[in-house]
C-alpha cells in the first residue's frame, strides 16, 4: 500500500486497527498509552507499540503532547497510519519523531498483522 | 502543485539555523502539505496557547525545554493563560508544587523570547494587529476576534503549531489566510435583544452550535460594545469552533450576504440560558473575566463592589490580564475590589487554573466558562449578567 509522508521513519510490528477516530487528549492515558474513552472501540486497549490505525483524530490541540509524552515514557505506537491525518496528531507525530503516513485505506489493514511500515516512502507493506 | 519553499526557508529545515528551527519547519511544512498550501508566507505576530502546568504536564514543558535550548522569536510573540497568578497566587490557593512548575512553564517560553503576557486578550494590551495583517494565533476567541472584528488574518492554530510560527516568522498559506475562505456562507437574523455580555454569549452559543463549519453572517445588532464582542466571539468559537464571523455594521471584512438564511428568536437565547443553568447549581464561586476583563469592566466591577463585602462561603475571582491589573492598581479599582473580598487575579482563569473539587457551583456572565468549568471541573454552573452575578456574590 501506498499513502502519503507525513513524518519519516521506519517501523515494523503488529496492527491495532479502529474504524473510529481517537482524541488523544482525554481519550488516552499518556503514562501507559491505554485508550480510556468510555465506549470507544479500542476502550482498555494499549497503542504502545503497535502499528497504530484509525481514520483520523479528534479533539483539543493538547492531543499533541499526549503523542509526546508516550513518546518520552517509550510507550508511543511504532508508527500511525491514518485516512486523512488531522492537524493535532500531524503534529504530534513530528514533535515525537513517530513515522506516520495517511491517504491510506485502513479498512485493509487488520489488527494483528505484521506489517512494515516505510513512512518516508509512505509505503506499507504487509508482512504476513 | 506541491508546498514551493525558497532558500532560507529551505535552510531552516535543512537544520542551518538549529534544531529548534528545524522542528517548527517540519511542523509548517507538515501542515502547509495537509492543507494543500502552494508556499509559506511571513507573519507578524503571534499568540500562543497551551500554557498552564495543569494541561501541558511534565511532557509538555520537557519539549518546551527542548525548543527553548536554541530556539528564539522572530516575531512578536504573546501567551494564553497559565494556571495561576504569577505573583499572588498563594492567596489564591495555588499549591507550591503547581506555582514551581507553573513557573517553569513561563520560563521556558521567557527563554524564547515569548512576552509573558499571560492573557487570552493579546489585542488589549498591545498585541494587536492591523486589518489585512498575516498573524498566528492560538486561543479560540482570540483568534474569533482578531479574525471578525479585526480583519487579521489567522487559522485556528494549536499550542506547537504557534510556537513554531514563532520560532520561524512564517506559516503556510492555506484556509482564513487566503480571503476566498473568508467569505459568509450562512445568514442569522436575530430577532432578539441583545444587551449584555452574557446575552452575547449565549447568541454565541445558539449560532455556535447551529452553524457547523458555515461562516455567519449576522444581522439585527444594532450595537456591541468591544467586550461583547470579545464574549460573543469566545462562546461562538466554543461551541461551534467557528474561527470569523460577520456582523452588520459591525466587523470591518469583505464578504458577499449568503441567500441562505435562518432567524434566530428570543426563546432559543432563553433556552440556552436554561441549558447552561443547573437548577440545583449551589454557587460557591463567582467568576468574571472570561475572556480576560478589560479595564473597562474592572471599572464597572469596582462600581458595584464598592463599599460592600462578598458573603461567607463564597469565592469571587475577576481575571484579567497583568498590564491591566497594574492600571487597576492605579485607578484604585484593586483595593476596592480586594477590599471587598474578591480577588483581582492576573495570568490565569477559572477555565485553566487547577480549581477541580474547590469549588461545587459557578456563576460567571460567560457561556465559555460554563462549558468549561463543567467538562474540566465539574462544577454546576449558572449564566447571568455581571451585576447579577456581583449580587449573588454579596447577597
Amino acid at each position: 500500500m501506498k499513502g502519503r509522508t507525513i513524518f519519516k521513519g521506519k517501523a515494523r510490528g503488529e496492527v491495532l486497527m479502529t474504524s473510529e477516530d481517537i482524541s488523544f487528549y482525554g481519550g488516552c492515558d499518556p503514562e501507559t498509552g491505554v485508550i480510556v474513552e468510555k465506549g470507544h472501540e479500542l476502550e482498555g486497549k494499549s497503542v504502545s507499540g503497535k502499528v497504530l490505525a484509525f481514520p483520523t483524530g479528534k479533539g483539543s490541540t493538547v492531543g499533541s503532547y499526549v503523542l509526546y509524552a508516550l513518546s518520552k515514557a517509550g510507550k508511543a505506537p511504532l508508527a500511525i497510519i491514518n485516512e486523512s491525518t488531522d492537524p493535532v496528531v500531524a503534529v504530534g507525530c513530528i514533535i515525537s519523531e513517530i513515522p506516520a503516513v495517511d491517504k491510506v485505506d485502513i479498512k485493509k489493514l487488520k489488527t494483528g498483522q505484521k506489517v512494515e511500515v516505510d513512512a518516508a516512502e509512505g509505503v506499507i507493506s504487509i508482512v504476513s | 502543485m506541491g508546498l514551493e519553499l525558497n532558500t532560507e526557508e529551505k535552510a531552516m529545515l535543512n537544520g542551518d539555523y538549529g534544531i529548534a528551527t528545524k522542528k517548527a519547519m517540519e511542523i509548517i511544512t507538515t501542515l502547509g502539505t495537509i492543507y494543500g498550501a502552494e508556499r509559506l508566507i511571513p507573519i507578524s505576530s503571534v499568540q500562543i496557547a497551551g500554557v498552564s502546568y495543569h494541561n501541558l504536564g511534565e511532557a509538555g514543558l520537557e519539549y518546551l525545554d527542548e525548543m527553548a535550548e536554541d530556539g528564539t522569536t522572530q516575531v512578536l510573540t504573546t501567551l494564553n493563560p497559565a494556571g495561576m497568578d504569577l505573583e499572588e497566587w498563594k492567596k489564591h490557593g495555588i499549591s507550591e508544587d503547581f506555582a514551581e512548575n507553573q513557573q517553569r512553564v513561563v520560563d521556558a517560553f521567557s527563554k524564547m523570547g515569548v512576552v509573558t503576557t499571560c492573557t487570552c486578550t493579546p489585542y488589549l494590551i498591545g498585541n494587536l494587529p492591523h486589518y489585512g495583517e498575516h498573524i498566528a494565533w492560538a486561543e479560540s476567541s482570540a483568534v474569533c476576534f482578531a479574525n471578525s472584528v479585526i480583519g487579521a488574518r489567522t487559522n485556528r492554530e494549536g499550542g506547537p503549531s504557534a510556537l513554531a510560527a514563532a520560532l520561524t516568522g512564517r506559516t503556510a498559506e492555506y484556509g482564513l489566510h487566503l480571503e476566498k475562505n473568508r467569505n459568509a456562507q450562512i445568514t442569522y437574523e436575530i430577532e432578539a435583544n441583545i444587551e449584555e455580555t452574557d446575552d452575547f454569549g449565549l447568541l454565541g452559543q445558539v449560532i455556535g452550535e447551529r452553524t457547523g463549519n458555515k461562516i455567519p453572517y449576522i444581522t439585527g445588532i444594532e450595537h456591541a460594545s468591544t467586550e461583547e464582542l470579545k464574549s460573543f466571539g469566545a462562546s461562538v468559537a466554543t461551541f461551534g469552533g467557528v474561527a470569523i464571523y460577520h456582523m452588520e455594521g459591525i466587523t470591518p471584512n469583505r464578504t458577499t450576504i449568503p441567500e441562505e438564511t435562518e432567524i434566530v428568536t428570543k426563546d432559543e437565547l432563553e433556552s440556552a440560558r436554561v441549558k447552561l443553568d443547573d437548577e440545583d447549581a449551589d454557587i460557591d464561586f463567582i467568576s468574571i473575566g472570561c475572556p480576560h476583563a478589560s479595564i473597562k469592566e474592572i471599572a464597572r466591577v469596582a462600581e458595584i463592589l464598592k463599599g460592600k463585602k462578598i458573603a461567607a462561603g463564597k469565592t469571587v475571582w475577576i481575571t484579567t490580564a497583568r498590564p491591566t491589573k497594574d492600571l487597576a492598581r492605579k485607578m484604585g479599582y484593586y483595593d476596592i475590589i480586594e477590599n471587598a473580598g474578591a480577588y483581582l487575579v492576573s495570568d490565569a482563569c477559572c477555565a485553566v487554573a487547577p480549581l477541580k473539587g474547590r469549588f461545587t457551583g459557578l456563576m460567571t456572565d460567560s457561556a465559555k466558562a460554563c462549558f468549561y468549568a463543567r467538562g474540566k471541573n465539574d462544577f454546576r454552573t449558572k449564566i447571568r449578567t455581571v451585576e447579577e452575578c456581583l449580587e449573588e456574590a454579596i447577597k
